[in-house]
């Protein structure tokens, strides 16, 4: 086993009200990969992510998350890991400044990193200034993924960021993408945007039935 | 308290209270219910000198009812958009997370008691002198802290489960009946009902405090373990 | 896990087996000497008879919650969580409720034909029905769903916070109640002239309704592990289905 592994699943077992969703993952992946996920919907590729942040209980398997055994303690890793997961995580009645500022607040973030966050996902200026209930789907994908930047986590799960955004949305995503990897985070992205996740991606895992088919 | 818990106890409590400046799901929902709950206990009773000896037990049991609606809301906005597994995923201190949802709590508990309070000054004719004033004001303090524990710890637990809207009630109201016990004898020696003192009201008022001491402390003990999936 | 489920052929041992006899021999006489052999109380008549049955009920229903708040801080102290602490914990909750379900009727039967009420807002019996519908609450969190794990870990921490709660609720009820002296009507609080044989009959029916409160839950907290086990089988069964589908 490398020491060095940023995730190390073997065989991993996770169970959702019975569901094996997770039937026996076997996944390798090292520092500053970036790994696409794909494969059908029930495949187990939300599951995944969600394990990985610590949130799923692996019951059975192996589960190395940036050195944390997961299936002994699932909240020390929760630190170093950002999930960008179905829901945005936001409050509807708030701003999207104010909910960028709860969320770098809680997470110890400087307001330099937030102005800095909420510039590159464009929602800085007068969209700021908006509720969160009235944007549209995308721009409350980018008010999230600001939220997410300021952790600056060393890992990063991403289920779906492309979903809902236009074409300039997504290049901001690769951008950030790219370059969180640059100051050496790994990511891995679950997608149905084959093509444009391809491209980013060092590497594609396919998922079927909750075990992996084929990575390479 | 470290730094880091008292930060996000303040941004938890100050993003609740904006929450609701903004929705008003209190002023205009919970607040003319409760005022409701009071009229129709007059309806019940039928009698004024009923009415004045039971005011205070009548205004904490309104706030109990509102309570479970309170508590309903201060979670579902945690749940709605999946704010509250963000709030696990960055790690961020569940102790931090448990003062500031009591917090707020707290605030918007207040606010409605005192407008059943003047309720009851209004509908059900009862008065307070200075030193009942005293007595009442820390009485509400107390009562008031206890069950903004308890129900962020129960609203926690029920937060996201199926069912939620009655095993919130099942939970709660074995654990705060201490609350409507005591707050409602205090409150009688406030308004000095059925010939009680007030001096005869204390001892009630530092059961309160205890309550809320030790559900307070035991909130923050346990509350990490009751959100966890 | 396979070694596990083949021991379970079934829930009894020798040793529940025993304890099954002798709870059937004790509350066997209970019911003779109860019923028959005991005298009437001078004062309360027939209506003592009840008391074999709702003294030794109640003793159970306080100790079978005393099992659970123990059991429930094994589960938390301990570093292995073991999961056979929360079954027992579980196991003993249930039956507590049911015996305290037992003590309140009998109890308020007693008080209809004593003190003439079903009801009266005495701190022991206020401080007994809140017990009832706390561990009612318990039980509903048991529940909720999850893994046996997510079970343990919430149900644990309201065992413990009902171990909080019910203080505080029967200090307040204490003082609540001397506030509201209506003595005259519930004077008499049960204390009865025993002779030999009712003595020997009471002490009978706590040491019978002891050993079935044991026998109640060694069996259910085994009927817990196997519904434990088979949840595991299911998965293993569910696993299998989806490698299947996998290499489809």
């Amino acid at each position: 086993m490398s020491a060095n592994s940023v995730i190390n699943f073997v065989d991993a077992v996770a169970v959702y009200n019975g569901y094996p969703a997770l039937a026996g993952v076997t996944l390798r992946v090292e520092r500053n990969e970036i790994v696409l996920l794909q494969g059908p919907n029930g495949a187990g590729k939300s599951t995944l992510l969600r394990a990985c942040a610590g949130l799923m209980p692996v019951i059975r398997g192996t589960a190395n998350v940036l050195g944390f055994d997961l299936t002994v303690d699932r909240e020390s890793v929760r630190e170093r890991v950002g999930l960008l997961g179905h829901q945005n995580g936001l409050f509807g009645e708030l701003t999207i400044a104010e909910n960028v500022s709860f969320w770098s607040t809680v997470v110890g973030a400087s307001t330099a990193e937030r102005t800095s966050a909420m510039e590159r996902m464009s929602i800085d200026g007068k969209l700021a200034e908006r509720r969160v209930s009235e944007l549209s789907a995308g721009q409350k994908r980018r008010c999230a993924l600001a939220c997410l930047v300021v952790r600056r986590a060393e890992l990063w799960l991403l289920d779906e960021p492309h979903a809902g955004l236009d074409a300039k949305g997504r290049d901001e995503i690769d951008h950030i993408v790219k370059e969180a990897v640059a100051s050496g985070a790994t990511v891995v992205v679950a997608s149905h945007e084959i093509e444009r996740a391809q491209q980013l991606a060092t590497r594609t895992v396919s998922l079927v039935a909750g075990q992996v088919r084929d990575s390479q | 308290m470290s730094m880091s818990t008292s930060r996000i106890a303040r941004a938890v409590a100050a993003k609740d209270l904006r929450i609701e400046l903004r929705s008003r799901v209190v002023t205009n929902q919970v607040l003319p219910f409760s005022g409701l709950v009071m009229v129709m206990f007059a309806f019940a009773l039928d009698n004024d000198d009923v009415l004045q000896r039971t005011a205070g037990g009548l205004v904490w049991l309104a706030t109990l009812f509102s309570l479970f609606i309170l508590v309903q809301r201060t979670f579902a906005v945690e749940t709605y958009d999946g704010a509250l597994d963000s709030l696990r995923v960055a790690g961020v201190n569940p102790q931090g997370i448990f003062i500031g949802k009591s917090a707020a709590l707290f605030v918007q508990l207040l606010m409605l008691e005192s407008v059943l309070f003047i309720a009851a000054v209004v509908l059900y004719r009862v008065n307070v002198n200075g030193s009942g004033a005293v007595l009442l004001v820390t009485c509400i303090l107390c009562a008031t802290a206890g069950l903004a524990f308890v129900g962020t710890l129960y609203g926690g637990l029920t937060a996201g489960a199926r069912g939620r809207e009655t095993l919130l009630p099942l939970l709660l109201l074995p654990v705060v009946a201490p609350v409507l016990i005591c707050a409602t004898r205090a409150t009688e020696s406030a308004f000095r009902s059925g010939g009680v003192t007030v001096g005869e009201g204390w001892p009630w008022v530092a059961v309160l405090a205890v309550f809320a001491a030790v559900f307070g402390l035991g909130g923050l003990l346990s509350f990490g373990s009751l959100i966890e999936e | 896990m396979n070694t596990e489920t083949q021991t379970f052929k079934g829930v009894g041992t020798p040793a529940t087996r025993l304890y099954g006899l002798m709870a059937i021999v004790a509350l066997g006489w209970v019911f003779l000497g109860g019923l028959f052999f005991t005298p009437e109380d001078a004062v309360q008549g027939d209506a003592v008879r009840i008391m074999y049955v709702h003294v030794p009920t109640a003793w159970i229903a306080y100790l079978a919650f005393i099992v659970t708040g123990v059991a429930s801080a094994c589960w938390m102290i301990g570093k292995k969580h073991s999961m056979g602490f929360d079954r027992v914990a579980g196991a003993s909750a249930e039956v507590g409720v049911l015996f305290m379900a037992m003590t309140l009727l009998s109890g308020s039967l007693w008080g209809r034909i004593t003190w003439g009420t079903y009801w009266v807002w005495d701190p022991r019996l206020t401080t007994t029905a809140f017990l009832f519908v706390t561990y009612i609450g318990y039980l509903a969190v048991r529940g909720l769903g999850g893994t046996a794990q997510q079970r343990a870990r919430r149900s644990s921490v309201i065992a413990l916070l009902a171990v909080l709660e019910i203080p505080l609720v029967h200090f307040s009820v204490v003082l609540w109640r001397s506030l509201h002296q209506r003595a005259t009507v519930l004077s008499p609080d049960g204390d009865i002239k025993m002779d030999g044989i009712m003595l020997f009959t009471l002490l009978f029916g706590v040491f019978g309704f002891s050993v079935l409160f044991a026998w109640l839950v060694s069996h259910r907290q085994r009927i817990m592990a196997m519904q434990d086990a088979q949840q595991t089988t299911a998965i293993d069964v569910a696993v299998a289905e989806r490698l299947k589908e996998a290499q489809a």
